[in-house]
């Protein structure tokens, strides 16, 4: 087997996540699915890592994760807060950027 | 020395702000501080005037340059002034006579309760004029221009509360700015033709110019020349501007405003001479308003009236000697001084008389009232027979030499130039023996005015009478003074040039003619005014006495071309503005916002749906990366 | 570990990555797919697990080790846990709302997906060195000689970021309290003074046969009473309605007794 066959398979994760983005409305399972998008970039960084041998690839997917950490908990404090308010985690309701 | 010459125009600056800023506090001292103020630069006047005199003739050009106003590359404006022979004889006549109406006007407008800004706007008035004649270049002489104007605005329209003196404030504006727009366009012209607009620069590059663009600059001078010293076909804003108090008509008459026109053609004789068409028209436009004001002076009963046609036609007198060119200028200036002294005593004069009698201005109503104010008379019949060309008077020699001037011209212009100036003569003396006859002889003609207080005619006080004195002893000795031993024309011959023509009838003739006009003048008006009594109610008239009474219909013309047009003009404007222009801006401004309608749609505040545009973004960006590599 | 070396893996890796994968992609389709978000964090948790699996295929097992640690111990219980707090039965609707949203997305994912799948076939990577050589001089010493070298900028950044984060979370979660709180004494007054509800709240479930929370009591009147039900399953709408259950029983029994009856009848 070729290793190639990571970065599809990380093509792949990466495009299903990005279309749960788009399609669910819970913002909970929408942050799974950004999480989801992370996580596919780093099997794509491991698998560089691989391929270049050497181990900057994987310096670079640890740090994603520290951000995804930090990102995580700003954006579950938010939906705590939104849910607080609206009663609501659906994304759609806050739909006050219009006219 | 030089330095003193910004100081002539600081000081009644320095005035106009302190009188203007300073509040109610110098309501008790302004007309003092203002009347100082002047005096001052009347003082420095005379100290440069006698160290010009000092000096040899090539050296009496004093310059200085205070700062550089507009430094721009290529663009050079200094505020730099420039004090020769001419000059100095502005600031004297500026300065000299623009004091003795301060003086005048402390007694003239004693219970006006707004006199300290009265004195605030006359000190700014002189201040502005003589910015413009001590300008040495024509930039700047354009500032002092706007400032006389804007003076003048504030002077004529002083009594504000009448809406005559309002409207005859913005009419004198309105056709002043006609005239600026000429002024403006030839110093656009001048800086492209020359790349300055410097005196010295400009008049030394003349020699190298088109006769048709220096008769292109020529004719927008004279079209400013026209705006400020009231000629046809600007001068209907003269009449209307004796609506502000009577120091200011003197003002304007005598010292300042009308005579700036004179000074800007006689300044820019270099460009005159070197275009003769500019020139002949000059000289057409002064021989038209010298007789159209005399007959409209014939006519007006008002006294003011009166006295700005004669205005106008003396004007006329001179704007004609500086289109002659330099057979003309010298006198031009002449007439111009002799002129500023008569008028502004005519004028006080006249201001004096209405103070007498409740402020009425019909000279039906005055009649003998040369017993009841008694140095009134003698000063303004002193006024009078100079303006008039009484012999041995200061009119007499001013106007004679422009007389002989115009017959100088030679050939058949000559002759009619010489023969209008003639007849302008006698028209002058009969209007002018008709305002004495009518105020100061013939019997008592009083009426009681709107609140039935009859008139108790009385002589003025100190303050306005001594400045009268003055000007009637400058009316009867100044043109002898100049005359004798051609003191004047050897004193302003290195700045203007002079040259005798080829006169086609001798001196003594033209000045035998003159007075015979003169004669002739006086008698018609002694026979019509001096031998009957003089109804107070005016006569219906000839129709040329009908015409004149309406200013020859200056206004009505005016009306129906101007005003009418400028109103069919508009309104043509305004129908291309609302079915184009509008038509264009609304159908863009319509279609943007039914297609911005349609894209609002789109914004329909989901976070996701905003996503997807995103992603389908970075989507096509990957496809164009891709295809740009494969390509 | 030779085969990390080689171009092509061994058939051991081959085998799991073909299994392994194929669980990962349905993990992944049901993250996005099921209706109730802790089915939705309980299979992305499954898809961590196995990338964590890949990564130590890959060679890097600290990473493998993090990732399950940290993501899948530390991250997703985050998740879940605020899950619990949105309500973990609310079931998300599936339907869609935004007209055209589903086809634009599917289509723009589609699109996406092929793009990315034909860039990575367009680059031509052949070649894989490998990171034996790497891991050899010990693979936790060689990551930390870069952390602390050559990323320790990047490295002090992301601890202030995880900082600023902490304490982000804090202030937005917070809730000033801008009013003393009411004594027990005020708010028997303030009942007292309102006088909508004086006595304790009845308590939930019908004692003769429930005495589940979720089950409102009964009205003298036998309707039942949704007051007795806390505020937050009301909020929730997990109210279970017993009303017709007594009667539901008389029915079975009836039935039961007539088909007994009706056995007698015919054994006769």
């Amino acid at each position: 087997m070729n290793p190639v066959n990571y970065l599809y398979l990380a093509a792949l994760l990466f495009t299903i996540g990005a279309t749960g983005v788009l399609i669910r409305k819970n913002a909970i399972v929408l942050f799974m699915c950004v999480e989801l998008m992370l996580n596919a970039c780093n099997l794509a960084f491991v698998a560089f890592s691989r391929m270049h041998g050497n181990l900057d690839g994987q310096i670079i997917a640890f740090f994603t994760m520290v951000v995804a950490a930090a990102e995580v908990v700003v954006g579950l404090a938010i939906i705590v807060s939104l849910f607080r308010t609206r009663h609501s985690a659906s994304v759609d309701d806050a739909s006050l950027m219009k006219l | 020395m030089e330095n003193l010459i910004a100081l002539l125009i600081a000081a009644p600056l320095f005035g106009a702000v302190v009188l203007l800023c300073g509040g109610r506090r110098l309501d008790k001292t302004g007309h003092w501080i203002g009347t100082l103020l002047a005096a001052v630069s009347f003082g420095i006047g005379v100290v440069l005037f006698a160290d010009m005199l000092g000096r040899s003739a090539d050296e009496r050009t004093l310059t200085q340059n205070l700062y550089t106003w507009i430094p721009v590359e290529g663009f050079q404006a200094d505020m730099a002034f420039q004090l020769d022979q001419l000059s100095m004889t502005f600031v004297l006549l500026i300065s000299g006579v623009g004091t003795l109406i301060h003086v005048y006007s402390i007694g003239y407008m004693e219970h006006d309760e707004r006199r300290r800004r009265f004195f605030g706007y006359l000190n700014l008035f002189v201040a502005a004029m003589l910015l413009l004649v001590l300008a040495d270049n024509y930039l700047l002489l354009y500032f002092g221009w706007e400032g006389v104007g804007l003076a003048s605005y504030l002077l004529i329209g002083f009594w504000q509360h009448k809406p005559s003196a309002a409207t005859a404030a913005k009419k004198a504006f309105l056709v002043n700015r006609v005239g600026d727009m000429g002024l403006s366009i030839a110093i656009m012209l001048m800086f492209t033709t020359f790349g300055t607009f410097a005196f010295t620069p400009v008049f030394g590059a003349v020699g190298e110019t088109s006769e048709g663009m220096l008769t292109a600059i020529g004719l927008m001078l004279l079209l400013a020349a026209c705006g400020k010293s009231a000629q046809v076909p600007l001068q209907s804003w003269l009449g209307d501007a004796m609506e502000g108090p009577t120091p200011v008509s003197a003002l304007i008459h005598a010292a300042t405003m009308v005579t700036a026109g004179v000074y800007l053609i006689v300044r820019s004789a270099a460009v005159f001479n070197a275009a003769p068409d500019a020139q002949l028209v000059v000289t057409v436009v002064g021989a038209v308003t010298l007789l159209f004001g005399a007959i409209v002076g014939c006519a007006k009963d008002d006294i003011k009236k009166a006295l700005a046609g004669s205005t106008m036609s003396q004007i006329g007198y001179m704007i004609l000697a500086a289109g002659l060119g330099p057979i003309g200028y010298v006198f031009a200036i002449m007439h111009l001084v002799t002129h500023g002294f008569f008028k502004a005593g005519l004028f006080l004069g006249a201001g004096s008389v209405m103070h007498g009698m409740n402020d009425e201005v019909d000279m039906r109503k005055y009649g003998a009232l040369r017993t009841y104010m008694p140095v009134t008379f003698v000063t303004f019949g002193l006024g009078y027979l100079a303006i008039i060309g009484f012999p041995g008077l200061s009119g007499f020699f001013s106007k004679d030499m422009i007389i002989e001037a115009a017959f100088a011209k030679g050939g058949t212009e000559g002759w009619i130039l010489g023969g209008v100036t003639l007849l302008g003569a006698g028209i002058t003396a009969f209007y002018m023996t008709r305002v004495m006859l009518l105020t100061f002889f013939g019997e008592k003609r009083w009426q009681p005015d709107a609140d039935g207080h009859e008139p108790h005619p009385h002589e003025s006080p100190k303050s306005m009478t001594i400045p009268m004195v003055i000007l009637a002893f400058g009316s009867v000795f100044a043109g002898a003074f100049f005359e004798i031993g051609e003191r004047f024309l050897k004193w302003l011959e290195p700045v203007t040039g002079y040259s005798h023509g080829n006169p086609p009838v001798s001196a003594m003739t033209v000045t035998a003619a003159t007075m015979v006009m003169l004669l002739v003048g006086v008698g018609i008006a002694w026979a019509m005014y001096g031998r009957r009594p003089v109804p107070v109610v005016a006569p219906r008239g000839s129709l040329l006495t009908r015409a004149a009474r309406r200013d020859l219909y200056q206004d009505d013309f005016n009306h129906v071309v101007l005003v009418r047009g400028g109103e069919h003009l508009t309104r043509s404007l305004v129908y291309v503005d609302h079915s184009l222009v509008d038509g264009v801006v609304n159908g863009t401004a319509a279609s943007v916002g039914g297609l911005s309608g349609r894209l609002r749609k789109l914004q329909n505040g989901y976070a996701r749906s905003y996503a997807v545009s995103m992603f389908g973004g970075t989507a096509i960006l990957i496809a164009a990366t891709l295809l740009m590599r494969a390509v | 570990m030779s085969a990390i070396a080689a171009t092509a893996t061994s058939s051991g890796e081959a085998v799991q990555f073909w299994i392994l994968g194929t669980v990962a992609v349905i993990g992944a389709l049901a993250t996005i797919l099921m209706k109730k978000a802790v089915h939705s964090a309980l299979s992305l948790a499954g898809t961590m697990i196995i990338l964590a699996v890949f990564y130590l295929a890959n060679g890097a097992y600290f990473l493998g080790v993090v990732q399950v640690i940290v993501y899948t111990g530390a991250i997703m219980m985050l998740f879940l846990f605020v899950v619990m707090l949105v309500g973990v039965t609310a079931a998300d609707s599936l339907k869609e709302t935004i007209k055209g949203q589903r086809w634009l997305a599917l289509l723009c994912g589609l699109g996406f997906g092929i793009l990315l799948f034909a860039g990575i076939g367009h680059a031509g990577l052949g070649h894989f060195n490998g990171l034996g050589r790497i891991n050899s001089a010990g693979h936790v010493e060689g990551l930390a000689q870069l952390i602390f070298t050559k990323y320790v900028f990047a490295f002090e950044i992301t601890g202030a970021l995880l900082i600023t984060a902490a304490v982000g979370a804090m202030v937005l979660t917070h809730r000033e309290r801008t009013e003393r709180a009411a004594t027990q004494r005020e708010l028997a007054e303030r009942r007292v003074r309102e006088g909508v509800q004086l006595p304790p709240l009845p308590a939930p479930g019908v004692y003769a046969r429930h005495n589940a929370v979720d089950v409102p009591g009964l009205l003298p009147d036998g309707t039942p009473s949704e007051l007795t039900v806390s505020g937050t399953l009301r909020s929730r709408g997990q109210i279970r309605d017993v009303s017709g259950e007594a009667l539901d029983d008389l029915k079975a029994l009836e039935q039961r007794s007539a088909e007994r009856l009706g056995r007698e009848e015919a054994s006769k």
